[in-house]
């Protein structure tokens, strides 16, 4: 039986984390994010799992590492300031494909900024904020339903790919309390296991090894130097290192058009909104007082990687505007991919786009 | 089966320079583990990055070789999702002390049941020869070329304030004092600190009047003092030399700790 419930963002994540498996979370307290940490505090000792609060979120994101590497679902929630802290060891997770999702409540940044307001700051940290290239996935919630079903997402994705997922959530969404359908069970990927007698780091078709979990004998050694199929550090070797980081970019990309993620609206519309997170709600409500199918709505569910190929979606597209809660983090990446005007809508100090703003802009009356 | 079986010959020869103290200690350490009669399958090496930290690799079990002094949190991972492991860190003083100071003093407080070999050469051998957080005052570093004008941490003290269960030290030059220390750490739950003072004759030894690697271990044996007489000098209020290195067991205790299998 699905479960109607009224429920806060940042929990609706949280029970989502648990509903897919996670069975460890390791965190540091940090506004806006902390009610996750304190929901799994409270659920995963009770279901066998493990949650540690550790001394900084250097250290979160280490220990999530290392538990994903005994086969643990692992997962860790912060925001800006523990995000920044959190880049090395992201690397890390990117360099030894390790499954983990990490979860980022924006505030207002840089540095300590708004500690209880939403922006969409460090989409483009998540993005490339680890030193080196490497591709990644990251998931944006505009609801407290998404906060749920895009964290099983995430982890799904994790498993799949061996890979670090973000779910990029704001303040907005996070704090957020609204009706949520939670469904009595959801289907769940887990990451291949590494067949024996195949090397460790050998990739399948798909570019992802199979993993050789901690503790069945495969005697893995897991470096975050570059190394080859043995898992051995080989990092002088030119053409060895562009065939791994080439994999590991590729791995993620080469799915870009398959695990695409997002909703298109009004596909014939001539002005077209693009969104992700609480932005999106703006939008909704200027279709919805518009009343009719002149403005078309682009929702990224998946803004990484990137799904250029949703621009089609709308031929007759003369204009996107799209509003985000940055300086135009997204508006930009959208921008190099086509030659339709785009429109900027940039918004600091962690109010939301007002849909009279929004209507104006479109030169519909408020 | 002997120490040796541990080894993971095709990554052999290693990276160590002639004459490194590295090697002693883990032989030690896979010597302690082998008597301990663990499966290779249960155990887990964790390090981070510098010379020690290189010592996972040439092991045959699974083993992390992680970020810049951030081994104890990812061996903390490690060791609370899966407490029936056997978790050991090597690790230098440079990761330890300086980048992963934090980690050390946390790991101790929650007195996680790892066992934690610290190769304390005093210097940052593998970026060629730096100043780190136990390099003694006066000592000469590419990064104190007028002598360092630092104090140095004393590892064993910061463990032992810290919480951590077992703490004890030996150098290079005591193998089978360290190999029991060793052995003895592993068995008693909580954090177990062994730190193992070693020479390092490249980057140490050359630049402070070590002209031969057997004289940096002889300094080492002829300045150790072992803890009992050190605290006896202590009691009656003589003066110790100067750069002696007290070795022994510091402390052996039974507080609570976490990832102890239930």
């Amino acid at each position: 039986m699905t479960k109607i419930e009224f429920m806060q963002g940042n929990i609706a994540c949280a029970e989502g984390a648990l509903a897919a498996g996670c069975n460890f979370f390791g965190g540091y307290p940090i506004t806006p994010s902390t009610e996750v940490a304190e929901h799994m505090a409270v659920k995963l000792p009770k279901k066998n799992g493990t949650f540690i609060q550790m001394e900084d979120e250097i250290a979160s994101m280490a220990s999530i590492i290392g538990a994903s590497w005994t086969g643990a679902r692992a997962m860790t929630a912060t925001s800006g300031p523990g995000f920044s802290l959190m880049m090395e060891n992201i690397g890390y997770a990117v360099m030894t494909e390790t499954p983990c999702v990490i979860v980022n409540i924006q505030r207002g940044g840089p540095s300590t900024g708004q500690p209880t307001m939403a922006a969409s700051g460090d989409m483009m940290q998540c993005r490339f904020g680890s030193h080196g290239d490497y591709s990644v996935i990251a998931l944006c919630p505009s609801s407290v339903q998404e906060m749920y079903e895009l964290t099983v997402k995430a982890f799904d994705l994790a498993e799949r790919f061996r890979v670090p997922v973000f779910l990029m959530a704001d303040e907005i969404i996070g704090h957020m309390r609204e009706r949520i359908i939670i469904p009595d069970t959801v289907e769940l990927t887990t990451r291949r296991p590494l067949v024996p007698g195949v090397l460790p780091f050998h990739p399948g078709d798909d570019l992802v090894p199979g993993f050789p979990e901690f503790g069945k004998g495969f005697g893995v050694h897991v470096t975050g130097l570059t190394h080859d199929e043995r898992g051995y550090p080989c990092a002088t070797n030119p053409k060895l290192h562009e065939q791994l980081v080439m994999r590991l970019y590729n791995k993620i990309e080469n799915a870009r058009k398959e695990i695409a993620d997002y909703v298109v609206t009004n596909p014939d519309a001539e002005i077209v909104f693009v969104t992700y997170g609480s932005p999106a709600r703006s939008v909704e409500q200027v279709l919805h007082d518009t009343g009719n199918k002149i403005i078309g709505h682009l929702r990224l569910k998946m803004v990484w990687p990137f799904p250029e190929h949703a621009i089609a979606e709308f031929p007759n597209a003369t204009r996107f505007i799209i509003p985000e809660l940055n300086l135009g983090q997204l508006a930009r990446e959208f921008d190099r991919h086509t030659s339709i005007p785009v429109v900027q809508v940039p918004k600091l100090g962690g109010d939301l786009h007002l849909p009279a703003d929004l209507k104006k802009l479109i030169g519909v009356d408020a | 089966m002997s120490y040796e079986d541990w080894f993971r010959q095709d990554r052999l020869p290693h990276i160590y320079c002639a004459g490194c103290g590295n090697g002693t200690i883990i032989n030690c350490t896979l010597e302690a583990i082998e008597e301990m009669g663990w499966k290779k399958e249960e155990t887990i090496f964790v390090s981070g990055i510098g010379c020690s930290s290189r010592a996972p690799g040439y092991i045959v079990t699974d083993s992390l070789h992680t970020t810049h002094g951030r081994a104890l949190p990812f061996a903390t991972g490690v060791k609370m999702a899966r407490p029936g492991f056997h978790v050991i860190v090597f690790t230098g003083d440079g990761d330890l002390a300086a980048i992963g100071g934090n980690h050390f003093i946390h790991a101790c407080r929650r007195n996680i049941d790892i066992t934690v070999v610290c190769m304390n050469n005093q210097i940052y051998g593998m970026t060629g020869g730096q100043g780190s957080p136990t390099t003694p005052k006066g000592a000469l570093s590419t990064t104190t070329p007028f002598g360092s004008v630092e104090p140095a941490f004393d590892l064993c003290e910061l463990a032992i304030a810290a919480g951590a269960n077992y703490v004890a030290r030996w150098t290079s030059y005591h193998v089978k004092e360290l190999t029991k220390a060793v052995k003895a750490g592993l068995e008693n739950p909580g954090l177990s600190f062994i730190e193992a003072r070693v020479q390092c004759p490249t980057n140490y030894g050359r630049r402070n009047k070590f002209k031969q690697v057997l004289d940096q271990v002889e300094h080492l044996r002829s300045h150790s003092m072992l803890r009992q007489k050190y605290l006896q000098h202590q009691e009656r209020g003589d003066a110790v030399p100067d750069g002696t290195i007290v070795v022994g067991e510091f402390v052996k205790r039974n507080r609570p700790s976490m990832g102890v299998p239930r």
